[in-house]
């Protein structure tokens, strides 16, 4: 078994991986390797052949490939090292340990580690959609990369459950293709992803979105032959009476991410219940004090350019970790979600009375018209911003000085204006 | 063509008796609809190999259930077959369960399994900590195991395959033909088959099959079980089967372990009428839920990673039944083999065999039996060193293609090519539990088209998930 040495190791070479090993090697450490078990770099990104991407990064509009390829080139000028085909398959305390069909395992010690592992997507069973199950159901993103890498045509009749990003992305590119896509059927009264997808891929294709309705039956035996829309009641409870059987051959599924935690959670490392990554502070490290982590596997996210952030601020305290160079993780605040806030990231902040810049993101539980958005330090208001229009679908962002902080009490608060 | 002996069916006890059969100066050819061998029932149940403490005292089912149990300490030896003797635990909640142990205790020694024994209510939260803590006490029927119900099937398929058995897939029985008071061949999709004998373990279809020799005084009404598995990294879990105590209308709702660290939680009984309805139900997987509720409250339905569907070939009248006819020689149909089959197939080759030899089948014994199979080398239950050098010999196991239940490139091709090997994605995933995991395929189902079309030399439209139809891509893009 070969040993591998380096000051920061990064899993995954995703947008995430790839920027946090920039900003390892930018703060100064020597070695930074990252483990990919794709064959390329890109992540994600790679079947993401559609623009959109690095709007607020950039400040230009952007493909995935084209967006992960300027961080590539600057990895790579930088002298980051890349290992391809290689698997992470377990964070032990001795070493990582690593597989590729050309080196066989390898153990990697190195002075932090970077989990950029990404997502995975939810499927119908998380959802227990009941009925025969027959080929021809898929997730949203399977079906993607089987178009968008392995040039293969999913379907001639789509129906796409979930008004996720991924799932309105493909509606457009399934009709490009010359295919129908019968309805976007959305169960909940909000969109799940970005307004500008459902206008830039539904509205202008004059894709049906049925808002309030979900899949109760799929039928077919070999591959799908239809599938049933009911409208559902305030609960979210299908109502019997407004079935609908649509005949198709294909359902894709938008229903939701999964932060890819299988090393996390065998690391014993702490894992949030909410966004079933791992607790974060704001350096992105995790409970094991050696371990950052980044990107979609810490929180789903939606837009790549906040990914990019996230992980250049998880690469440079890793490299400080590395180095000797990182405050020890002392006095611990735990940031409380307070009303309609689901979940906020990083969910610690290290108090270490120097200051510094806290970025925190989170989601709303609800949708909401003209909030203000408060951070409060005791009953004391540190930051508030207004928004016209808060979304599940779309993730916030506030930002504030660790020195305001006073209390041990740190609440995210979502409050309606006053009229 | 011509053959000894037809078998009708490749389920667990087709194959079952097509090993036994094996052993003997036999030409055996096992004709079965299906594109894979695994059966229908065998490849959709709760995978647990019963002691037999709850048959009905006397019957063959009581009998061939006994006689089997013991046996699989062997089988699963000579078979490499996953499988673990967990035990299984019978909770009484309420005092009217209670009182009914008594009862249950005693038809199991009617059933001369005699190892079952009480539990305290301490002993069975000691045992078993998730049970409903309000257990008053509980019997523990220690034989009660899990197995593996694919590779079990495999594994006798694959084993009588070695010893010459021919497999016919996808090639279904239309008709058999008589003459003289003697099976005369089986007529098929793929051509006719004289034969001297004829075994029907159609299972679902055997009343179809009797009914072409004009012996059908049964039906087979389905009755469909519905069940859900969870990750295995739910936060609940049980170590032994949890069976419910039985009502009058009912068996109940079990939750127990698979071999691979799952949780499988289910069957409902629903009578139906078509033999094909497999699909999934609101109402029942509710019920479900409702049920283990009451014995397992915590569970987290939440991690549920699949729900599926079997169907039980339920014999009308009930019964398991083995019929011979003295106006038919060579015809020997089985029925009823409706919830214990998977267990009891390891005791019906056995018992068909002898049931032959008793009616002048005198094929000596065959002296170059291989005894045993071994199964695909599983790369994720070894030692970090053991894969280290599997590795450097087989760079193919360095390549992970389903990464939910670490399964590599080496292993789908083990499971594409020895005998009787996949030719589909559902035929790979239960060789070798590729798509299994929690993203249930999502990430491993282009790589499995690839390698599949790859290694079959097909183009990817071609791969199919099961049957023939079930396509998953329709052409190239463009
Ligand atoms: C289908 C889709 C469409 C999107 N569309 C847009 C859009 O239009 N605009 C926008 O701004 N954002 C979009 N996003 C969001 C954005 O792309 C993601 O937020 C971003 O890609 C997440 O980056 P990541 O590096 O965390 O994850 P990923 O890109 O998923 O990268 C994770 C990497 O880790 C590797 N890996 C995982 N486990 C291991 C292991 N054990 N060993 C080695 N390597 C491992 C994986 O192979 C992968 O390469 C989209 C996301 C998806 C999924
Ligand atoms: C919900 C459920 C739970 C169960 N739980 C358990 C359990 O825990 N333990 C246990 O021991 N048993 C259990 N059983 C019972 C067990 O699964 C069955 O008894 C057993 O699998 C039957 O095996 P078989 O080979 O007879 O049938 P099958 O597996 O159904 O095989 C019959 C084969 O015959 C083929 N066939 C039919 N007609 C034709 C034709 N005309 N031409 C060619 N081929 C044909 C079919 O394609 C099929 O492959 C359960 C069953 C169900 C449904």
């Amino acid at each position: 078994m070969q040993k591998i040495t380096c000051d920061v190791l990064v899993i995954g070479a995703g947008p995430a991986g790839l920027a946090a090993s920039i900003a390892a090697k930018q703060e100064g450490a020597e070695k930074v390797l990252i483990v990919e078990r794709d064959e390329s770099i890109g992540g994600i990104l790679q079947q993401c052949i559609h623009p959109g991407f690095g709007l607020s990064y950039f400040e230009e509009e952007l493909t995935g490939p084209e967006y992960y390829a300027r961080f590539a080139d600057k990895a790579l000028e930088l002298g980051v090292e890349v290992l391809l085909n290689t698997m992470v398959l377990d964070i032990g305390d001795t070493g990582v340990v690593c597989m590729s069909s050309k080196d066989g395992l390898s153990i990697i010690e190195a002075g932090s580690v970077v989990l950029a592992m990404g997502c995975r997507e939810r499927t119908r069973f998380q959802l227990t959609i009941p009925g025969s199950r027959p080929s021809g159901v898929f997730t949203a993103g399977t079906a993607q990369r089987l178009m968008n890498r392995e040039n293969a045509m999913v379907g001639r009749r789509v129906v796409i459950l979930g008004s996720g990003d991924i799932g309105m992305i493909m509606a457009r590119r399934i009709t490009l293709e010359g295919a129908e896509v019968i309805a976007v059927v959305e169960l909940n009264d909000y969109l799940a992803g970005l307004t500008r997808n459902k206008v830039q891929c539904l509205d202008d294709f004059e894709i049906p979105l049925l808002m309030k309705h979900t899949v109760t039956d799929i039928k077919g035996k070999k591959r799908v032959e239809s599938v049933t829309v009911c409208e559902v009641d305030a609960e979210n409870i299908p109502i019997p009476e407004t079935a609908v059987e649509y005949p198709c051959d294909t359902l894709l599924l938008s229903v939701g991410l999964i932060p890819e935690n299988e090393l996390t959670h065998k690391a014993e490392i702490e894992i949030s219940p909410i966004t079933n990554g791992p607790v974060v502070n704001q350096y992105m490290q995790t409970s094991r004090e050696d371990v950052f982590a980044c990107g979609n596997v810490v929180h789903v996210n939606d837009l790549v350019d906040n990914v990019s952030l996230e992980s250049e601020r998880a690469g440079q305290c890793a490299a400080k970790y590395a180095l000797g160079r990182l405050k020890k993780a002392e006095d611990v605040i735990q940031v409380q979600p307070g009303r309609n806030v689901r979940y906020i990231c990083p969910q610690e902040i290290v108090n270490s009375g120097d200051g510094g810049e806290i970025n925190l993101y989170f989601r709303v539980t609800s949708p909401e018209e003209k909030v203000r958005i408060l951070v409060k330090t005791g009953d004391k208001v540190i930051v508030q911003k207004r928004a016209l229009r808060v979304n599940p679908g779309e993730m916030e962002h506030i930002r504030f000085d660790a020195k305001e902080i006073t209390s041990p009490d740190l609440t995210v608060e979502v409050m309606k204006e006053a009229i | 063509m011509k053959t000894d002996v037809v078998v009708i069916g490749a389920g667990a006890v087709g194959c079952a008796i097509a090993r036994e059969l094996s052993k003997y100066e036999l030409d055996i050819t096992v004709v079965e609809k299906n594109e894979d061998i695994g059966g229908d029932a065998s490849k959709s149940n709760s995978a647990i190999i019963h002691t037999g403490y709850d048959a009905s005292p006397g019957s063959l089912e009581s009998e061939l259930v006994v006689a089997a149990n013991p046996m699989y300490d062997k089988i699963v030896r000579d078979l490499d077959v996953h499988f673990e003797p967990v035990g299984a635990i019978l909770p009484a909640i309420t005092d009217e369960q209670l009182e009914q142990l008594p009862a249950i205790k005693d038809k199991a020694m009617r059933n001369r399994v005699y190892d079952v024994e009480y539990l305290t209510r301490e002993d069975v939260l000691r045992m078993e900590p998730e049970i409903n803590p309000e257990v008053r006490a509980a019997l523990y029927i220690p034989r009660e195991s899990i197995i593996d119900p694919f590779v079990l099937v495999q594994a006798y398929a694959e084993n009588a395959y070695a010893n010459g058995v021919h497999f016919l897939l996808s090639t279904k029985v239309t008709d058999i033909r008589t003459g003289d008071g003697c099976v005369q061949s089986v007529i098929t999709t793929g051509g006719e088959i004289e034969t001297k004998w004829v075994i029907n373990a159609a299972a679902l279809y055997c009343d179809e099959i009797a009914g072409m020799v004009g012996k059908r005084c049964y039906d087979v009404v389905p009755r469909r079980g519905q069940f859900y598995i969870l990750d295995k990294n739910t936060s609940c879990k049980v170590k032994h089967i949890v069976l419910p105590i039985p009502t009058k209308t009912t068996k109940g709702r079990l939750m127990c372990p698979t071999v691979h660290g799952n949780m499988l939680i289910g069957p409902t009984a629903e009578d139906l009428d078509d033999k094909s309805a497999t699909e999934t139900t609101a109402d029942g997987l509710e019920s479900i839920r409702i049920d283990v509720e009451k014995l397992v409250p915590r569970v987290n339905w939440r991690d549920a990673i699949t729900q599926y569907s079997g169907l039980r070939p339920n014999r009308v009248p009930e019964g398991l039944h083995v019929d011979t006819y003295e106006d038919l020689n060579g015809y020997i149909n089985l029925s009823g083999v409706r919830s214990t089959g998977l267990t009891l197939s390891v005791a019906m080759g056995k018992y068909v065999a002898q049931l032959m030899i008793s009616l002048g089948m005198n094929a000596p014994f065959k002296k170059n039996f291989v005894e045993k199979r071994k199964g695909i080398t599983r790369f994720a239950d070894l030692s970090v060193e053991q894969q280290a050098s599997l590795i450097e010999k087989q760079p193919l196991y360095g390549n992970i293609v389903c990464r939910c239940e670490t399964v590599t490139e080496q292993e789908i091709l083990d499971a594409i090519h020895r005998p009787l090997g996949a030719r589909s994605v559902d035929a790979v995933k239960r060789r070798v539990r590729a798509g299994t995991g929690r993203c249930q395929a999502g990430f491993c189902t282009p790589k499995v088209i690839e390698i599949l079309a790859r290694e079959l030399k097909m183009p990817a439209s071609e791969i199919m998930k099961n049957e023939k139809g079930s396509y998953y891509v329709v052409g190239d893009m463009r």
